[in-house]
C-alpha cells in the first residue's frame, strides 16, 4: 500500500521504514508518537514497516532504518550489522545512538569488574563499553539530541524522502538562546553549555531557564577553551564543566583534557582561566 | 486430545524494552514456561558514584523513557530527603499535577496503542486509525492534553527540563494552567467514552492469588512518599524499603527479581487500588464499579483496567490541584539546596508500580552510592508465575495453542511491563 499517495495529484512516495533500538531509554522513539497533532501527517509521511515497540507485525523489507540506542554487548553488534545490510539510509537517532548517551558514562572506570560488581555483585552479566553506531557501522544521517525534538526528525525525513542532503547548524545554541531572547543563564547563576553545543534545539533548556548539558555534542568551531574561561569567570569549578561535558558522551576529547588539568591542580587549586575573557 | 505446543516470542512486541516467553507443553503436561529478560543492563547505579547531588535528577530521567517525569521526581524527593529539605506546598502540589500528567500519558498510550489492538483483533493501533477513528482521535487528545499540561510544568513532556531540588526553575503561566483546567473538563467525556469502550471488551477469566505491594494512603490515592503497604499485612517507612523489595538475581533474566510474603509479588495500578480503593474519588469508584473492579482482585489483566479508573482518579485530581494553585498568587520557585552527608530514600508510584531511589551522600553532597528498585523488576517474578499458571491451565484445558500464545502476550502486555527500565 505504500506507494497510492497523492499531493496535488501528483503520486508521492513514501518510503519505508523500521525502527530499532539498542541500549537505551526508548525516550527517543517515544518522542516519534509524541506529537500527536503531526503523527497521522507523519504516518502519511513514510509507511512502517517495523516498530516493535507499537506493531506486531514487522517486516524485514525497509529503506530507512531509524536507530536508536548505543551498543553494548555482542549481540547487538551483529543485529546492527544486519540492518546496515538492509538499510539503504541508516539513521542514527538520539544521543545514545550518535554519541553512547548517558550510557556511555560508565566508560569512564577503569576498572569495569568494579562497575559490574556495584550493580550485580558477583552474579555474571554479559556487557561491554559502550560503542555509538559510528563505532561499528557507517552512519549516513544523525539526529542529535536526548531526546530528539519530533519537529526535527520530520524535517528530516521529508528531506531524506525527497532526496535532499541534511544539514545541521554549525553554530552553537547561544545563537538561538540569545535570537530568543532569554536571560544568560550565567548571569542567574547557572552553568551552560551552550557556547560550545550544536544548535538546533531552539535552546530548548534555556528556554526554561534550565542550563544546557550538551545533549546535541560539540558546534562545529566549539571552543572548549573559552568555555571554561566563561565558567571559570562565573565562579564554576572545573568538576561542574567536566559533569556536564561528560554526560552524552558528545564530548569525550574535550572532557579528557579538562580532566587532565583537574588532576594536575588537584582538588583544591586554583584553577588558570585560560582564553580571553 | 491433549494439548502440545511450543511458544517462543521473542522480542515480545508493544512492549517498552526486550522480554520473551518460552511455554512448552508435552501431551497435555508443562515442561517449560518461563518469562525472561533479554535486556541490556546500563549500569546506573554505577554512573551515579562519584557524581555530585545535582546530576542525580538529570541522569536519572534517563533510566525510563515513559517515566522520566517519575524518575526525575524519586531522584529529587531522595537528594531532598538526604538532605533534610522539605519541598514548599506549592512545589508539592505542582510535582503531584505533573505526575499526574505523566499517569494519565502513559495510562492512554498502554490502554489505546499498547492494549487495545488485542481485543480489536489488530496487530498494532496503525489500523484501527481506519477501523476505528474516533478511538484513535480520542486517545490522541487525551494523549496530547497530558503532554500539554507536562510541556507546560516540567518544561518539556520527556526529560523534564524545570524539575530541580528544591523546587522549579520557572513556574507555569497562570493562564495556561487555567486553560488546562479548561481542557481537563471536557476531557472528560472522553474519559468516560473511554470506560464504556473497555466495559465491551472481555477481560479474559484468569485468577491467581498474589500479594500486592504500594504507597500507603492517608485518606487520599498517594503517589509521591509515605509508608509502604502489602495486602498481605506488611506495612513498613519509607526508609526500610529494601525490607520490602528483597531483590535477587536469577538465571534467566537480566533484571533482578523481587519477593515478599510470597514467591512473588506484584505492583502497579492493581496493586495501588487493591490497597487504596477507598481513597479514590467518587467518579472513580464509581468508573471502577461500571468495570466491575473490585479491591482485592486478584485478575492480573483487571492492572488495564485499574489503568483506566486511575486515568479518572488523577483527571479529577488535577482539576482540584490547578483550583488551588490558581487560587493564590505564585510563592518562590526555588529554595535553598545545603547538602549533607547521609542517605536520602524516595518511593514514589510512577505508571507501572512503586519506585524506589536511594542515594548515600558525602558531606560535600556526592553520590557515594545509589539504589535503583524499578516496578517492573518488581513484578518479573510475578509476572513468570503468572505464565507457569496461564500455561497450566491451558494444559489442562486443552486451549489451543494459538490462542494460549495471545493469552501469554495479552497476559505480560497487561502489567505495561517498562523491560528497559527494570534493566537499567
Ligand atoms: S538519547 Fe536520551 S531520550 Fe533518546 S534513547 Fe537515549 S537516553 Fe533516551
Ligand atoms: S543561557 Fe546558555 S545558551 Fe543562553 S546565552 Fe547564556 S550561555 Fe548561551
Ligand atoms: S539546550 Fe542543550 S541540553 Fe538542552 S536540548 Fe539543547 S543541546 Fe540539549
Amino acid at each position: 500500500m505504500g506507494k497510492e499517495k497523492t499531493y496535488l495529484g501528483v503520486p508521492v512516495y513514501r518510503p519505508r521504514v523500521a525502527f530499532f533500538e539498542f541500549t537505551s531509554c526508548e525516550g527517543c522513539q517515544l518522542q516519534i508518537l509524541n506529537r500527536e497533532e503531526s503523527l497521522l501527517d507523519f504516518l502519511n509521511l513514510v509507511e512502517i514497516v517495523d516498530f516493535r515497540e507499537a506493531m506486531t507485525e514487522g517486516s524485514d523489507d525497509y529503506e530507512i532504518a531509524f536507530v536508536e540506542g548505543c551498543i553494548s554487548r555482542d549481540d547487538e553488534v551483529v543485529r546492527l550489522q544486519e540492518i546496515r545490510q538492509r538499510a539503504k539510509v541508516l539513521v542514527a537517532l538520539g544521543s545514545c545512538a550518535c554519541f553512547g548517551g548517558v550510557n556511555q558514562l560508565k566508560n569512564r572506570f577503569l576498572d569495569q569488574g568494579w562497575v559490574h560488581r556495584q550493580v550485580y555483585g558477583e552474579y555474571p552479566i554479559a556487557s561491554l563499553p559502550v560503542r555509538s553506531l559510528a563505532d561499528i557501522v557507517t552512519v549516513d544521517v544523525s539526529i542529535f539530541g536526548c531526546p530528539i525534538k519530533k519537529e526535527e526528525v520530520e524535517k528530516i525525513v521529508t528531506n531524506i524522502a525527497l532526496g535532499k542532503s541534511i544539514v545541521h547548524p554549525k553554530y552553537p545554541v547561544c545563537m538561538e538562546c540569545q535570537a530568543n531572547e532569554n536571560i544568560c543563564l550565567f548571569d542567574l547563576g547557572e552553568p551552560c553549555l551552550g557556547p560550545v553545543t550544536r544548535a538546533g534545539c531552539d535552546s530548548w533548556c534555556p528556554n526554561n531557564r534550565a542550563g544546557c548539558w550538551g545533549c546535541r555534542g560539540p558546534a562545529d568551531d566549539a571552543d572548549p577553551q573559552r568555555l571554561k574561561a566563561i565558567m571559570v569567570k562565573h565562579g564554576f569549578s572545573l568538576e561542574t564543566i567536566i559533569d556536564r561535558l561528560d554526560c552524552f558522551g558528545g564530548f569525550v576529547r574535550e572532557s579528557a583534557r579538562l580532566r587532565d588539568e583537574l588532576e594536575n591542580v588537584g582538588q583544591t587549586g586554583s584553577v588558570d582561566p585560560g582564553g580571553g575573557i | 486430545m491433549k494439548l502440545s505446543c511450543e511458544i517462543d516470542i521473542h522480542p515480545l512486541t508493544r512492549v517498552e524494552g526486550h522480554g520473551r516467553i518460552e511455554i512448552s507443553i508435552k501431551n497435555g503436561t508443562v515442561q517449560k514456561a518461563q518469562w525472561e529478560v533479554v535486556e541490556t543492563p546500563r549500569f546506573f547505579e554505577a554512573i551515579l558514584v562519584g557524581k555530585m547531588w545535582e546530576n542525580a535528577p538529570y541522569l536519572c530521567g534517563r533510566i525510563c523513557g515513559i517515566c522520566s517525569i517519575g524518575h526525575t521526581l524519586a531522584a529529587i524527593r531522595a537528594v531532598e530527603n538526604g538532605f533534610g529539605l522539605v519541598p514548599s506546598e506549592q512545589t508539592s502540589q505542582l510535582r503531584l499535577l505533573l505526575k499526574h500528567m505523566e499517569t494519565l500519558q502513559s495510562h492512554i498510550l498502554h490502554l489505546y496503542f499498547l492494549t487495545a489492538p488485542d481485543f480489536l483483533g489488530t496487530g498494532s493501533v496503525f489500523p484501527l486509525i481506519k477501523s476505528h477513528p474516533e478511538a484513535v482521535l480520542r486517545a490522541a487528545r487525551l494523549k496530547k492534553l497530558a503532554n500539554d499540561a507536562a510541556d507546560l510544568i516540567g518544561g518539556r513532556r520527556l526529560h523534564p527540563t524545570r524539575t530541580v531540588v528544591g523546587g522549579f526553575t520557572m513556574l507555569p503561566d497562570m493562564a495556561e494552567l487555567q486553560k488546562i483546567r479548561t481542557r481537563l473538563q471536557e476531557s472528560l467525556d472522553d474519559l468516560t467514552a473511554t470506560v464504556d469502550l473497555f466495559a465491551t471488551f472481555t477481560i479474559p477469566d484468569f485468577v491467581r492469588e498474589t500479594e500486592f505491594v504500594s504507597l500507603k494512603g492517608k485518606g487520599d490515592y498517594p503517589f509521591i512518599g509515605g509508608d509502604l503497604i502489602s495486602t498481605d499485612g506488611v506495612g513498613r517507612r519509607e526508609e526500610e524499603y529494601l525490607e520490602m523489595s528483597n531483590e535477587y538475581m536469577v538465571e534467566h533474566s537480566t533484571a533482578k527479581w523481587s519477593r515478599l510474603s510470597r514467591d512473588a509479588f506484584a505492583v502497579g495500578a492493581l496493586a495501588r487500588i487493591n490497597n487504596n480503593y477507598a481513597g479514590l474519588c467518587s467518579q472513580a469508584q464509581q468508573a471502577a464499579e461500571q468495570l466491575k473492579l473490585t479491591p482485592v482482585n486478584h485478575n492480573p489483566f483487571m492492572n488495564n483496567i485499574a489503568q483506566l479508573v486511575e486515568c479518572v482518579q488523577v483527571a479529577q485530581d488535577s482539576m482540584a490541584l490547578i483550583d488551588q494553585l490558581t487560587g493564590t498568587s505564585w510563592q518562590a520557585t526555588r529554595q535553598q539546596v545545603v547538602p549533607k552527608a547521609g542517605l536520602g530514600v524516595a518511593a514514589v508510584e510512577v505508571p507501572r508500580g512503586i519506585l524506589y531511589h536511594c542515594y548515600e551522600f558525602d558531606d560535600t553532597g556526592r553520590i557515594i552510592r545509589a539504589d535503583c528498585v524499578i516496578p517492573t523488576s518488581q513484578n518479573h517474578g510475578n509476572i513468570h508465575l503468572d505464565i507457569v499458571e496461564l500455561a497450566r491451565q491451558g494444559a489442562a484445558s486443552g486451549t489451543g495453542d494459538r490462542s494460549l500464545e495471545l493469552l501469554a502476550q495479552m497476559l505480560v502486555r497487561a502489567y505495561d511491563p517498562c523491560i528497559s527500565c527494570s534493566v537499567h
